[in-house]
């Protein structure tokens, strides 16, 4: 066998295979945040100095301001609000034995499934249906809906590994039910019940598919406002735009997940 | 004692999961102080009956007293229980002194007060210095102590305890044994334990109840129980018995005298309760060690004399055990070691007192 045979292996082409994949998909990421400082008004390769103007330019332009502030809000009430909602579902679900269990779980974990398109005029239909017009309820409600099924699974797989004589000791010693949550169950949970709020604001705040169906009239969210923006021209403000998404969606996650390691420390 | 109210009373208490029969209709009482042990082979209703009398579990029939308050529809914050747990289940964010202070907060005792009760509930459990710690940077054996300082605390009516030895090596099981039972008798907290272990039973419980698929095979003090069973599930259950066939032939000086096919006549003493007129059929059961070995028969007139031959020796420390045959039976015979074991092949006399052979009605 040659020494060139020998170097080219099963694994390491399935390596190299690897790298060319992530750089297929994280080169343009890494050219959009690049060409965010560029100083030249028409992006392209070499760049012509550094320069931080077009994020200037995003803060001194309203339309984008807004709809920032509306995908922060809408970000934050759906994390809440799935959040809430998963943890009481998931309790449910796996503390109690009720009729109809099989149903409710399948129904809740559904929009997983389902393509988003598919959901996003369900709900929409739906909607028209009850002759209500689009509102920012509805668009909550559809974030809330897609975003339940991340929540849920997270928060049952935790719940399934606290053990169920934690709860009946603190039962034991006194604490009513809605104590014995407070004081065990959700620090025991805790974790997960982080993880899934991040999950529900990431997925909120970069959806674009179901928003762009459920939002009224004269309401962006910043994905649906670089949306229209592309369809007039490239501009770098769009590629700052775009930086901002990056470390948005990319540093939530990674300060989320820092800190549920933190606390599931402490708590193991 | 006996015209005192118990602490814990089961009336034809029943639990059915869906068309499964755990618990059969039973009925027992703990009366105040007592500590009472819950002893079968797996999966014959001790944890279920346990959690019943916790209220982690509904009886579907009959009625759960405690303190002659029917409690059966009682949530379980409101029966005054200390359960402590196989695994102990503490709480893992919680230090050691937030674990025990943990059910007195909800008595609404003072912080001052909970502070000193804790610390005096630390002490009984000599783990006083480890009140600032969590529960992982205890031993398991800590963490037992712990778990029992938390349930004794709150000053239960009724202390409950399923297998809480059983997850500690051998070792440190025999101390926690000691040591629980001293704590118990110490606070004179009504106790019922939980265990499939007869050894830990005879130790530690001024009663045993021995279970079987859902019944209630024996209840009585562990001597009781263990020289006077009452079934034969009972004496194969506690300790090694030798169990055999007989034939009541007649009655001479008090004695019974029984044929035991293949082996011989057996000399009883008859048991009250028994109706064992001539011919009766009856179940012999000869604990292993109350046969006894020597190397000549005894002229004694209450002991029967069997000529048998050692088959195999079981050396154990102070004693041996012995698989002796007798006629067509192989007896097990567990006896002291006076200077040296007796030999394999040895023919010996096979000696057993009439008092000490329990006479039952065959199943
Ligand atoms: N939730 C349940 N649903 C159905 N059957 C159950 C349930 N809990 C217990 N059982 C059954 O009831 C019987 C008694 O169970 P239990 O746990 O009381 O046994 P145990 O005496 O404590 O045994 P072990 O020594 O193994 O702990 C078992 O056959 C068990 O399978
Ligand atoms: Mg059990």
């Amino acid at each position: 066998m040659s020494a060139l045979a020998r170097a080219i292996t099963g694994w390491s082409l399935i390596r190299a295979f690897t790298v060319l994949v992530y750089l297929f998909m994280f080169l343009p990421v890494a050219v959009v945040v690049l060409l965010a400082f560029n100083a030249n008004q028409f992006g392209s390769f070499p760049m012509e100095g550094f320069s931080v103007r077009w994020f200037a330019a995003l803060w001194n332009n309203d339309a984008i301001v807004r709809a920032f502030k509306t995908s922060v809000l809408l970000g934050g009430l759906t994390a809440v609000l799935s959040t809430t909602i998963g943890v009481l579902a998931s309790l449910a679900l796996v503390r109690y034995d009720f009729r109809g269990k099989g149903l409710i779980t399948t129904a809740m974990i559904a929009p997983i499934l389902v393509p988003e398109v598919v959901l996003a005029v369900a709900l929409l239909l739906f909607l028209r249906w009850l002759e209500m017009p689009k509102s920012f309820l509805l668009l909550l409600l559809g974030h809330v809906i897609f975003t339940l099924p991340f929540v849920v699974l997270i928060v049952q797989a935790r719940l399934v590994a606290v053990r169920r004589e934690f709860e009946e000791a603190a039962l034991s010693l006194g604490a009513n039910g809605f104590q014995t949550f407070r004081e065990v169950t959700l620090p025991l949970i805790m974790p997960a019940v982080f993880a899934g709020m991040i999950f529900a604001f990431t997925i909120s705040f970069d959806d674009i598919t179901g928003t762009l169906f459920w939002k009224p009239g004269g309401v962006e969210t910043v994905p649906t406002q670089i949306f229209a923006m592309l369809r007039h021209s490239i501009s770098p403000e769009i590629n700052a735009l775009g930086a901002v998404m990056v470390v948005v969606t990319v540093a939530v996650p990674l300060l989320g997940a820092a800190i549920a390691r933190r606390m599931a420390t402490t708590l193991k | 004692m006996s015209d005192r109210q118990p602490v814990v009373e089961l009336r034809e208490v029943v639990k059915r999961y869906g068309n499964f029969t755990a618990v059969q209709p039973i009925d027992l009482s703990v009366e105040a102080g007592a500590f009472v042990t819950l002893l079968g082979p797996s999966g014959c209703g001790k944890t279920t009956t346990l959690r019943m009398v916790a209220g982690l579990a509904a009886p579907t029939a009959g009625d759960i007293l405690i303190k002659g308050a029917r409690v059966n529809d009682v949530p379980i914050h409101k029966r005054n229980l200390g359960i402590v747990f196989q695994n102990y289940a503490l709480f893992p964010h919680k230090s050691v002194f937030d674990n025990v202070a943990f059910g007195l907060k909800y008595r609404k005792v003072a912080n001052p007060e909970i502070a000193k009760r804790v610390q005096r509930a630390l002490d009984l459990v000599q783990l006083p210095q480890m009140a600032e710690r969590l529960p992982n940077q205890l031993s398991g054996g800590q963490q037992q102590r712990i778990a029992l300082a938390r349930a004794i605390v709150v000053e239960p009516d009724v202390l409950l305890l399923d297998e809480p030895l059983s997850a500690l090596d051998a070792n440190l099981r025999e101390e926690m044994r000691v040591e629980l039972k001293k704590i118990q008798h110490q606070l004179g907290i009504a106790t019922i334990f939980v265990t499939h272990d007869q050894s830990e039973a005879l130790a530690m419980s001024d009663k045993i109840i021995v279970m079987n698929q859902g019944r209630i095979e024996q209840q009585g003090s562990p001597e009781e129980v263990y020289t006077r069973p009452r079934s034969e599930f009972v004496a194969r259950f506690l300790g090694n018995s030798n169990l055999l066939d007989g034939r009541v032939l007649g009655r001479a000086d008090g004695l019974l005298r029984l044929a035991v096919g293949g082996l011989g006549d057996i000399l009883a003493e008859p048991d009250g309760v028994l109706e064992a007129g001539d011919g009766a059929s009856l179940r012999l059961v000869v604990r292993a060690e109350k046969l006894r070995l020597a190397a000549s028969p005894t002229p004694e007139a209450d002991v029967t004399n069997l000529a048998g031959r050692i088959e195999t020796v079981d050396y154990q420390g102070q004693s041996a055990r012995y698989f002796v045959t007798v006629g067509a039976h192989s007896l097990q015979v567990i006896n002291p070691i006076d200077q040296r074991p007796h030999a394999e092949g040895a023919e010996v006399s096979v000696q057993v007192r009439a008092r000490d052979i329990v006479l039952l009605q065959p199943e």
